[in-house]
């Protein structure tokens, strides 16, 4: 290896987990108001400048805003929720007041306090009731206090490459409804040949994890459930065996899922944007993602409800830097609320973005409950700019599928079954049962952790 | 990163027979402000001088050591500390003890992490150690295209890791990768490189050996240019083979430097991050999960400064107790 520097290095080693304690001396005060009662807040969430619409319209949000909300001004950054820094920026001072996190964060955040209680302030804002319990619960801690509120949200399904069904003799507008029938397609698409994969799932940096949680879901399990108190892996289940059996058998009996393992997001999205597989496991947001990034139409894909009763769910919100007054909290809810969570506005946002790139009518995210939702839904229904039928396979079934949030500790959980999940894809004679009782141990020692 | 053993070796070669000289570490470093300058003024002006001497050198210093200190000694220090509290960063550290490393001997990774690392710097030291030995040998012998060759050698350094890792991912592809393609030519079996978990380690030694070689071949080749031709005349005059030549000849005048990249060699393979976390992410099974991995996800994904600085702390120590108990050997075999 380049192991010159010998003292450099190791002092690097060191320095690359821990330099972060050298940003602790920084530090933005926890102020409140101006004396001349103006509030300003700093958010992150901007578009970055290369994605000019995106950040034109987000620059013309805050100018809005600040015309109508005088006493409240705006200080946008550009960046969402990366693990890798956050601490630093807390640590340094340099953590937005208002800051976006993933469905994964908020439970984490929450439990090492580094996310404010806002429990007190969010009762001023009534029109945040009408956000799905379900959705807002992600924000609340065991005692029920709320820590931030929710902006997007999403469940797993099926996102299917509707050419191949075509090619393979299946049917792109009836695709599967239960994992037998994705047995079965996958193997035709697989015959198809010239590299084409029937079915990809994930097994690198915790995302076969997380995979393998919505599976088990998905075949009526549970990856961890509460028992007197505290939380025990559940995962050694009828469900966890036959997840694990239908994977084995798709990969190794069918060949149905490819000789290359260890993919994560952009190397299955990059298989399904360029036509070399027929079905992943994935929620309605990749389908956009998959479009730009490789210059193809809506009409290419498809999207079915996941089979079996439940699936996971995810999202994005936001929550409030530990640091930062009462007054600012209400500043950031008044803000957000104006901004992402507005039903109001939201004929004058799809109007803005159903010229661009934006697509509307993508069955989520579907943030609302009761007035709110249909309003909403009514105004996506007249702007619809993807073909809207393409996705009936997977609101027809919705209601079928519950959606189920993430096991607590979910990260150190999902690293567990990330190995489970890579040993069942690369490992022909892998002992099943062995693995689930493996990592079942190794889950119950991380969630003896949770409080 | 090759200055300092290149420099030591370009120093002008001992006399024929006699034994490799130590100098050239110290070489490295003549102090500008040595003790050996006779200074025949009297007591007071002598003072004053040294005085002066020291300062306008600790001032050219100043700038050097406020970077070390602000960006390598502070940060060591405070990972040392980190590793005994627990920290949130909204709110004062809280002292734990020995808590922190009480967490980590009972994480199931922490000992696969040490073995897999252990793995790694056996299986780099067999190819990684000897391939560039081996190759600046050849490379030494040769009378054409020598620096063509070099310069080959050395490309690969010039690649940013990341870069190299994306490139040998193509390579390892078990379908249309170049290695199973090569293989097929040859009627050979295709192979699980990254996927297999016997074969995904040694993917990885593969892929470091090549990316980082060039640098070493580089520091062999300049050690071997420093060898005085009479040596080998005259063991070609006593008879000597190609193969004893080598052995009593090029590995004894060589003997430091080996010496040296081996001990740098330990200690850099030890801390192997990138190329786990780009290829494998720690798979299949966690057969290539290593110690500076284990530690990236307890501080990155996890959130969990104790945890990886106590980790850290660990590899502090066993590092350098190799090296100390590495040192001492050598010294006193030397």
């Amino acid at each position: 290896m380049d192991g010159i520097r010998t003292r450099q290095a190791l002092g690097l080693s060191i320095a690359t987990a821990l330099a972060l304690g050298l940003t602790a001396c920084g530090g933005s005060g926890s102020g409140g108001a101006a004396a001349d009662g103006v509030v300003t807040i700093s958010v992150n969430g901007m578009p970055a400048a290369t994605q000019t619409v995106d950040r034109k319209n987000f620059e013309d949000d805050v100018k809005a805003f600040e015309a109508s909300h005088p006493k409240i001004k705006i200080d946008a950054r550009e960046g969402q929720m990366d693990p890798t820094t956050f601490a630093a920026k807390l640590a340094g001072g340099q953590l937005e007041d208002v800051f976006y996190v993933y469905f994964t964060d908020p439970a984490g955040l929450i439990q090492r306090r580094q996310a404010k209680d806002i429990s007190a302030e969010i009762k001023d804002f009534p029109a945040l009731a009408d956000i799905r319990p379900a959705l807002q619960d992600v924000f609340r801690d065991s005692g029920g206090k709320i820590y931030g509120v929710p902006e997007g949200n999403y469940s797993l399904g099926l996102v299917y490459n509707r050419a191949l069904f075509t090619k393979a003799g299946l049917d792109p507008d009836k695709p599967p409804t239960t994992w037998e029938e994705v047995r079965t397609a996958a193997g035709k698409i697989t015959a198809l040949g010239d590299g084409v994969t029937g079915y990809a799932d994930y097994s690198k940096n915790n995302q076969g994890g997380w995979h393998l949680t919505s599976w088990i879901y998905s075949m009526g399990g549970d990856v961890a459930t509460q028992q007197n108190g505290g939380w025990k892996a559940a995962f050694n289940s009828d469900a966890g065996r036959k997840a694990l059996q239908m994977l084995h058998d798709m990969r190794w009996t069918d060949q149905s899922m490819g000789t290359r393992q260890l993919l994560e997001i952009p190397d299955v999205q990059k298989m399904m944007g360029s036509d070399k597989l027929g079905m992943y496991m994935a929620g309605p947001d990749n389908i956009p993602t998959i479009v730009k990034q490789f210059e193809r139409k809506y009409d290419d894909y498809g999207l079915a409800a996941l089979p079996g009763s439940a699936t996971l769910g995810g999202g994005d919100g936001f929550m409030f830097n530990p640091k930062i007054s009462s007054e600012k909290v209400r500043a950031g809810l008044t803000w957000l609320q104006w901004k992402y969570l507005n039903p109001d506005r939201e004929e004058e946002i799809t109007k803005k973005s159903v010229g661009g790139s934006i697509p509307i009518g993508l069955p989520q995210p579907n943030l609302w409950s009761g007035a709110s939702a249909a309003k909403v839904d009514a105004v996506h229904k007249q702007y619809a700019n993807v073909p809207v039928q393409n996705f009936k396979p997977f609101t027809d079934r919705s209601d079928s599928v519950k959606v189920k949030v993430e096991p607590p500790n979910a990260q150190q959980i999902y690293t567990v079954l990330d190995a489970v999940m890579q040993a069942v894809l690369t490992e022909k004679d892998a002992d099943l049962g062995q693995l689930l009782s493996g990592a079942e141990g190794k889950v119950n020692t991380i969630l003896a952790t949770v409080k | 990163m090759t200055a300092e053993p290149l420099t030591a070796h370009r120093d002008p070669a001992p006399a024929p027979g006699a034994a490799p000289a130590p100098g050239p570490v110290r070489a490295g470093r003549p102090g500008p402000a040595g003790p050996t300058a006779p200074a025949p003024a009297a007591p007071a002006g002598r003072l004053r001088r040294k005085v002066r001497d020291n300062l306008v050198a600790h001032l050219f210093l100043a700038a050097g050591i406020l970077c070390f200190a602000l960006f390598s000694w502070y940060p060591i220090v405070r990972g040392l500390l980190l590793s005994f509290q627990q920290v949130n960063f909204a709110e004062p550290a809280r002292w734990v003890g020995l808590d922190n490393f009480r967490r980590l001997f009972e994480d199931p990774l922490f000992l696969t992490a040490w073995r897999n690392t252990g793995w790694f710097t056996l299986l780099a030291l067999v190819f990684g150690f000897a391939a560039p030995f081996a190759t600046a040998v050849v490379l030494n012998e040769l009378r054409g295209g020598r620096s063509y060759l070099r310069m080959t050698v050395y490309l690969p350094v010039m690649l940013p890791p990341v870069v190299t890792m994306l490139l040998w991912r193509w390579f390892y592809d078990p379908g249309p990768g170049l290695f199973n393609r090569a293989l097929d030519v040859l009627h050979l079996p295709a192979q699980q490189w990254l996927e297999s978990q016997n074969l995904s380690m040694v993917s990885l030694v593969l892929v470091s050996t090549w990316a980082n070689m060039g640098t070493t071949t580089l520091v062999y080749l300049a050690a071997l240019g420093g060898i005085p031709g009479e040596l080998y005349e005259a063991a070609e005059l006593d008879g000597a083979s190609i193969r004893q030549r080598l052995w009593h000849v090029t590995v004894p005048q060589m003997r430091f430097i080996l010496m040296i990249t081996l001990l740098l060699q330990v200690i850099g393979t030890m801390q192997v991050f990138v190329e786990p976390f780009v290829l494998t992410g720690g798979g299949p099974n966690d057969a290539t999960v290593t110690v500076l991995l284990l530690l990236y996800r307890y501080a990155f994904v996890y959130n969990d400064f104790g945890l990886a600085s106590a980790m850290s702390t660990v590899l502090f120590v066993v590092l350098g107790l190799f090296a100390g108990i590495y040192l001492r050997l050598t010294r006193t075999k030397g």
